[in-house]
C-alpha cells in the first residue's frame, strides 16, 4: 500500500513562504498530476515528498508511515529528474542497476531486471552506451528505466519530458500512460503543460503560488473549474474569460453589449454583482459551425465582426470582436472566412461559467 | 639578374625562427652536447673533448644520485597524495558552506601567495629545534621534553621538507578540485539519494569519479612542481645534514655551480627530465581516460 499523504505541508527558504500548508491524499495507485505555471511550488513539493528538501512544516506521509525526517533512500520511491540526472561515467546498463548494487542485490537478480526494464523501454540495444553518447529521448528512457528497475512504491516525476521536442513528447506520454499500466504504482508527476497532466493523470491538483486551487478528476477542472484561474489554466485554446456586471437578468460588460444570465446561475447571484464569465471556445461557434451541450434555448446567438481566423485543417479558430477584445471561438466543417466579415455567433450559455471577480471562486454551488 | 627574394611566407615567419633558435634551440643543443663532454665551467677548454657517454655512465653508477632521485620520487608521491587529500576535504568543505565561500577561497589560496624561498624560511624557523614554534608547542602540551632535531635528523628533515611543500601548495589541488565540485551538476547526486546512497556512497561513486579529472590536472602540474623542486629545500637544509635530503635539482645545482662540473650536471639534468616526462605522461593519460569516462565536453 503506497498512500501519499501531505498535511499541512509548508516550506519556507528564510521568511520567504513558497508552499503554504498544503493538504493532499493520493490513493495507493493512483497517477495524479501536480501542474501549475512555472515557480507556483510543484517541484518543492516533490522534492519534499522525495525527501531532497527539508519540510518547514506539516507533514508528509507514505503508505501511512510519517516519513519527515527520513533521509531519500529511506523512503521507498523512484525519481525521474527533469535533466534527466543520469550518471554520465556508467553505461545505460549500469545507470539502471546502480540503486540494486547499492541495495547489494545479487548480480543475477540485477542483470534480470535491467533485462525487464530495458525490454520495456526498447532499451535493449543501448545498454552499452554511455549518456553522451544518447540522443535526449533515449537518455529519458534510461531516466525511466532507472526509476522502475527499483520496483518502488512512489514514482515521481519533475517535468520529465519538458526537454523532448514536441513530436517526441507526445510519443513518451503516451509510454509513461502505458507503463503506469504495467507496473502500477502510485504516480506523482510534476507538469506545467496542461495537456500531459490532462491525458495522463487519474486527477489532477492545480497548484497556484503555493496553494492548492483545484484537486479533480480531469473531467472536473475542465468542465467544472473552481476558480478563474483553473478556467483559465485548463484547456487550450484557453477559455474567454471577461469581466462583467449582474444587471436585471442579464450578464453586461458595459457599452450596451450584454448576454442573458445563464439559466444555471439563476438565483445564484445578486444586482450588482461584479462577476467574470467564462465561456470555452468549443461553446463559442459560428451558427451551425458547432454542436450545442444543453438545451437549444440556452444558445443565444450575436451578429459579430471576424478579427483573425486560424485554420487548422479539420477546425479553424475564428477570433471575433466582442465586447471590445477578441473572443476566440472553435469552428467545425470550417469554411472560409476573412477579417472583417460579419457572421453570426452562438453562444452556448449552457457551458458558461461565472466567478466572482474579487475572490475569483466559482458562482455554481 | 635581380637579386633573389624571399618569399612572404618566408619572410614573415623567419623573426620568429630566429628568436626561437636563439633562446631555445641552441641553448638546448648547447646542453645537450655538453653532457658528452667533461666540461667544467673553470676549464672552457674541456668543452671541446667529446667523452660520449662517459658523464651518463658515470650517473648511473653514482649512489648520490640514485638517493636524490629516489627521495624526489618519495617527496612526490608522499607530497602529491597528501596534498590531494588535504585539497579534497579542504574543496569539500568550501563548497559546502553557503555563506562567505568567496572570503574562504581567497583564504584557501592564501599560501600560494608566498614565495617558496620564502616559505622555506618561516618553515626553518618553526622547525628550529631552539626557537621554532613547533618544538616550543610541543613542550608546552608536554608531548615532548626534549628539543626534537626536526632539521638535522635526515628523516624528520625530510618530514619537515615535507610538511612545507604541503602547506604552500595544498591550495592548487583544493582550487581545481573545488572547481570540479562547482561545475557538477547536482541532479546526479539527488538521484544517487534517491536510489539509495549513503552519503559515502554518493561520493564515492558519483561526486569522486566527477571531480577525479580535476585532481588529475593538478596532479600534472604538481609533479611537475615537485620533480624539479629546489627552492625550499635549499633554504631548509641545503640538501643537508650530510645530503639526506637532497634531491635532484639541489644535486644538479652543486654540481654545476658548487663543483662547476657543468657537463655531468647537464646529463643529471637530462635523465632527471625523463623523470618529469614520465609522470606527465602517466598522468595525462589517466587524465584523458577520466574525462572520457565522464563524457566531458572540454
Ligand atoms: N533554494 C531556494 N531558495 C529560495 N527560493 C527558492 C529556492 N528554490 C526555489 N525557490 C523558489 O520557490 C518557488 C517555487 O519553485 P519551484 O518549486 O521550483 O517551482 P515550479 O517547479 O513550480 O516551477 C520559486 O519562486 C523559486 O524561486
Ligand atoms: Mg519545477
Amino acid at each position: 500500500m503506497a498512500t501519499v499523504s501531505l498535511k499541512k505541508l509548508t516550506k519556507r527558504y528564510g521568511n520567504l513562504e513558497i508552499v503554504h500548508g498544503i493538504d493532499l491524499d493520493v490513493a495507493d495507485r493512483e497517477f495524479i498530476a501536480l501542474v501549475g505555471p512555472s515557480g507556483c511550488g510543484k517541484s518543492t513539493t516533490l522534492r519534499m515528498i522525495a525527501g531532497l528538501e527539508e519540510i518547514s512544516g506539516g507533514a508528509i506521509e507514505i503508505g501511512g508511515k510519517v516519513v519527515n525526517d527520513l533521509p531519500p533512500r529511506s523512503r521507498n520511491i523512484s525519481m525521474v529528474f527533469q535533466s534527466y540526472a543520469l550518471y554520465p561515467h556508467m553505461t545505460v546498463r549500469e545507470n539502471m542497476g546502480f540503486s540494486l548494487k547499492i541495495a547489494s542485490r545479487p548480480q543475477p537478480e540485477i542483470d534480470r531486471r535491467v533485462a525487464e526494464a530495458s525490454a520495456i523501454l526498447g532499451l535493449d540495444q543501448l545498454l552499452d552506451r554511455r549518456p553522451s553518447q544518447l540522443s535526449g529521448g533515449q537518455r529519458q528512457r534510461v531516466a525511466m528505466g532507472r526509476a522502475i528497475v527499483r520496483d518502488p512504491e512512489v514514482f515521481l516525476f519533475d517535468e520529465p519530458l519538458s526537454n523532448l521536442d514536441a513530436k517526441l513528447r507526445t510519443q513518451m506520454r503516451t509510454e509513461i500512460k502505458k507503463l503506469h499500466a504495467k507496473v502500477n504504482s502510485t504516480v506523482i508527476y510534476v507538469t506545467h503543460d496542461q495537456v500531459e497532466a490532462m491525458t495522463l493523470s487519474d486527477r489532477i491538483v492545480i497548484m497556484r503560488d503555493g496553494y492548492i486551487e483545484q484537486v479533480g478528476t480531469p473531467d472536473e477542472v475542465f468542465r467544472r473549474p473552481a476558480t478563474r484561474f483553473v478556467a483559465g489554466f485548463i484547456g487550450s485554446p484557453p477559455m474567454n474569460l471577461v469581466e462583467a456586471e449582474i444587471r436585471d437578468g442579464k450578464v453586461d460588460f458595459g457599452k450596451g453589449e450584454t448576454l442573458p444570465l445563464p439559466r444555471q446561475f439563476k438565483g445564484k447571484v445578486s444586482v450588482g454583482q461584479k462577476v467574470v464569465l467564462g465561456l470555452r471556445p468549443d461553446d463559442l461557434y459560428p451558427s451551425g459551425h458547432g454542436i450545442h451541450s444543453g438545451e437549444e434555448e440556452d444558445v443565444h446567438q450575436i451578429e459579430l465582426p471576424v478579427s483573425v481566423t486560424e485554420p487548422l485543417g479539420n477546425e479553424t479558430l475564428v477570433f471575433t470582436e466582442f465586447t471590445g477584445r477578441d473572443w476566440v471561438s472553435r469552428m467545425l466543417n470550417p469554411r472560409p472566412l476573412k477579417a472583417g466579415d460579419r457572421i453570426k455567433m452562438s453562444f452556448d450559455l449552457s457551458q458558461a461559467h461565472l466567478f466572482d471577480a474579487a475572490s475569483g471562486n466559482t458562482l455554481r454551488s | 639578374m635581380r637579386p633573389r627574394r624571399l618569399s612572404a611566407p618566408v619572410l614573415l615567419l623567419l623573426p620568429a625562427f630566429i628568436v626561437l633558435a636563439a633562446v631555445v634551440l641552441v641553448p638546448l643543443l648547447l646542453s645537450l652536447y655538453s653532457s658528452f663532454t667533461p666540461f667544467r665551467l673553470t676549464r672552457p677548454a674541456t668543452f671541446f673533448t667529446f667523452i660520449w657517454f662517459d658523464n651518463y655512465i658515470s650517473i648511473f653508477a653514482s649512489r648520490d644520485f640514485w638517493w636524490a632521485f629516489g627521495r624526489t620520487v618519495l617527496l612526490l608521491t608522499v607530497a602529491l597524495n597528501l596534498e590531494m587529500l588535504l585539497g579534497l576535504g579542504l574543496a569539500m568543505l568550501v563548497e559546502k558552506a553557503s555563506r562567505g565561500q568567496r572570503l574562504l577561497r581567497t583564504l584557501m589560496m592564501f599560501p600560494m601567495m608566498f614565495s617558496p624561498i620564502l616559505v622555506g624560511f618561516q618553515f626553518k624557523f618553526m622547525f628550529n629545534d631552539n626557537v621554532g614554534v613547533v618544538n616550543n608547542a610541543l613542550q608546552s602540551l608536554g608531548l615532548s621534553n626534549s628539543a626534537i632535531p626536526w632539521l638535522i635528523d635526515g628523516g624528520l628533515a625530510f618530514f619537515a621538507i615535507s610538511a612545507a611543500e604541503i602547506w604552500s601548495s595544498t591550495s592548487v589541488f583544493a582550487i581545481l578540485i573545488l572547481a570540479g565540485l562547482l561545475a557538477m551538476p547536482k541532479e546526479p547526486i539527488e538521484a544517487a539519494r534517491v536510489d539509495g546512497c549513503t552519503p559515502w556512497q554518493t561520493f564515492r561513486y558519483v561526486t569522486w569519479p566527477f571531480v577525479m579529472p580535476f585532481a588529475y590536472i593538478a596532479m600534472t602540474i604538481r609533479s611537475l612542481d615537485v620533480a624539479r623542486a629546489y627552492d625550499i629545500v635549499k633554504i631548509m637544509t641545503d640538501g643537508g645534514p650530510a645530503g639526506r635530503t637532497e634531491l635532484l635539482w639541489t644535486l644538479i645545482s652543486r654540481t654545476a655551480y658548487g663543483d662547476a662540473r657543468m657537463g655531468l650536471a647537464n646529463a643529471m639534468a637530462y635523465v632527471s627530465i625523463i623523470l618529469s616526462i614520465v609522470f606527465t605522461v602517466y598522468f595525462f593519460r589517466k587524465l584523458a581516460a577520466a574525462r572520457v569516462q565522464i563524457g566531458a565536453e572540454w
